[in-house]
């Protein structure tokens, strides 16, 4: 089985959890950047997190056998720091990166006037750079923060097909999919969404525009909810085509939109013993790194 | 989402020699511009900096800028560059003021930028302290010490000896002695 998780802050975790996560099919990541706790204060802060999302990170993925990307943005609670709005500045050299796939995590924290303009200012720069955007959803107010996104990103010059709204539930979805964004689920042990619940929403939407992730941080996470999700998936009947396609063929198409995409060779589930694909990562742009430790 | 009219190897050249302050811009995308074009990133990277017109200070003005700015590729690319910046058949070569750059790299765990760092230019360049504790540190992190340049050159007492300290602190410890560490003491002593 092989999983694409495409939301997990691997900067919180450690070794341990690369290990675990490469024995349990994990093969490709992407890191949003974010806050991190902490309140940062200056932009220099924010280049030297940038710069271990794209140096210090990926180095450390590789020595596991994971392929690691990166979005960059402006986060929704910094946003509202004056101090941080000189980060938007500094964005357009990170977008030109090669493992950069997608803006973000924007969106809304508080939905203050403060990040109305800085969502709108960076779904701009996704279009300026031809990249997608990756769209976080308020913990608090979810379904009108939901609905204010939606409205944000109908102005933008973005196709709802190169956006993806993440941390979705059961009163967010069907919003989303009539606007013919991408859905994401971030699946936690506690919060946000569980792998059965998880299944049920597949159930009901079918798996079009369906992405899994852990959404792993300093929090109270878990970097194999994607395996878990794909057990429960199997459990349910869902087939390991099914399965595949949620967890590595859609988050490939999603961020594959970039041409930025760097994966290793991957068995595709029904592949005869020895064929390996990249599941269509090669259109557009992206590659596949041949003989990439396994 | 590919770019509708994507810049060319040969544009972005051209664009550099005249507009220097367009590197910023044309390195970022070189890897990818080359793999279009089914050319070597690196390759494309290291024709950018030499195409940087101008006295030695302000090439490695430039050249300490796009490595301060690069992700670990654009950094790497930098390094390798390094030995033609400095090419004696150069208008102005840029002698020893770029090691700035390689300390910057070898203080990094990075093992790609650790053994892009340690190529002719540091061989030619880097004193002799900075130099040992660099072998010594690629004895420590597995590269192999045949990718160190000049090697043979520059092995001395001084480096023979903190390689057996090392060794014999591995012994002591019941750990295995990498067949490297040896490699580096023969050379060391041949060199005497």
């Amino acid at each position: 089985m092989r999983i694409f998780d495409p939301h997990i802050h691997m900067t919180s975790r450690t070794t341990d959890d690369y290990q675990r996560m490469h024995a349990a099919g994990v093969r490709a990541v992407v890191e949003p950047s974010f806050w991190l706790g902490q309140p940062r204060t200056s932009v220099g802060s924010f280049c030297d997190y940038f710069d271990a999302l794209l140096g210090w990170e990926p180095f450390r993925a590789s020595q596991y056998g994971i392929a690691h990307h990166a979005t960059i943005g402006l986060n929704p609670k910094e946003a509202n720091d004056a101090r941080c709005r000189e980060v938007l500045d500094v964005l357009p050299r990170y977008l030109a990166k090669d493992r950069v796939v997608a803006v973000g995590e924007l969106g809304y924290d508080s939905m203050t006037p403060e990040e109305d303009d800085v969502f709108a200012a960076q779904l701009a720069l996704a279009a300026e750079h031809e990249l997608p955007a990756l769209v976080h959803t308020p913990h608090r107010d979810k379904l009108a923060g939901t609905r204010r996104t939606l409205d944000v990103v109908r102005e933008s010059a973005l196709e709802p097909g190169a956006v993806l709204v993440d941390h979705l539930n059961e009163m967010t979805v069907d919003v989303v999919a009539e606007s013919g964004c991408w859905m994401g689920f971030s699946v936690y042990p506690d919060t946000k969404m569980d792998e059965h619940r998880m299944v049920e929403i597949l159930r009901r939407h079918g798996l079009d525009r369906m992405i899994v992730n852990s959404a792993a941080d300093w929090g109270n996470s878990d970097p194999l909810k994607t395996r878990r999700v794909a057990e429960t998936m199997l459990a349910a009947g869902y087939t390991p085509d099914d399965v595949d396609r949620v967890l590595w063929r859609n988050p490939v198409e999603f961020y594959g939109q970039s041409g930025r995409l760097e994966l290793p060779e991957t068995q595709a589930p029904g592949a005869s013993e020895g064929e390996l694909v990249a599941a269509g990562a090669t259109f557009m742009g992206n590659s596949v790194l041949r003989g990439a430790r396994e | 989402m590919t770019p509708t009219n994507p810049t060319t190897s040969t544009d972005a050249l051209a664009e550099v020699a005249s507009d220097p302050d367009t590197i910023d811009r044309h390195f970022p995308a070189a890897a990818r511009t080359a793999a279009r074009e089914g050319r070597d990133g690196d390759a494309a990277r290291e024709a950018l900096l030499l195409a940087v017109p101008g006295p030695a200070a302000y090439v490695v003005d430039v050249v300490r800028r796009v490595y301060d700015h690069g992700d670990a590729a654009e950094r790497r690319a930098v390094l390798l560059a390094l030995p033609a910046l400095d090419a004696p058949d150069r208008p102005d070569p840029i002698g020893d003021t770029a090691l700035p750059i390689v300390r910057d790299a070898l203080r990094t765990n990075d093992t790609r930028l650790v053994a892009a760092a340690l190529g002719p230019y540091a061989a030619a360049h880097l004193d002799d302290d900075a130099w040992r504790q660099a072998v010594l540190k690629v004895l420590f992190t597995g590269i192999p010490v045949e990718q160190v340049a000049g090697l043979a050159d520059r092995a001395d007492d001084e480096l023979a000896r903190m390689v057996r300290d090392y060794a014999a602190e591995r012994e002591a410890a019941g750990r295995v002695v990498p067949p490297d560490a040896r490699t580096v003491l023969a050379l060391a002593h041949r060199a005497d």
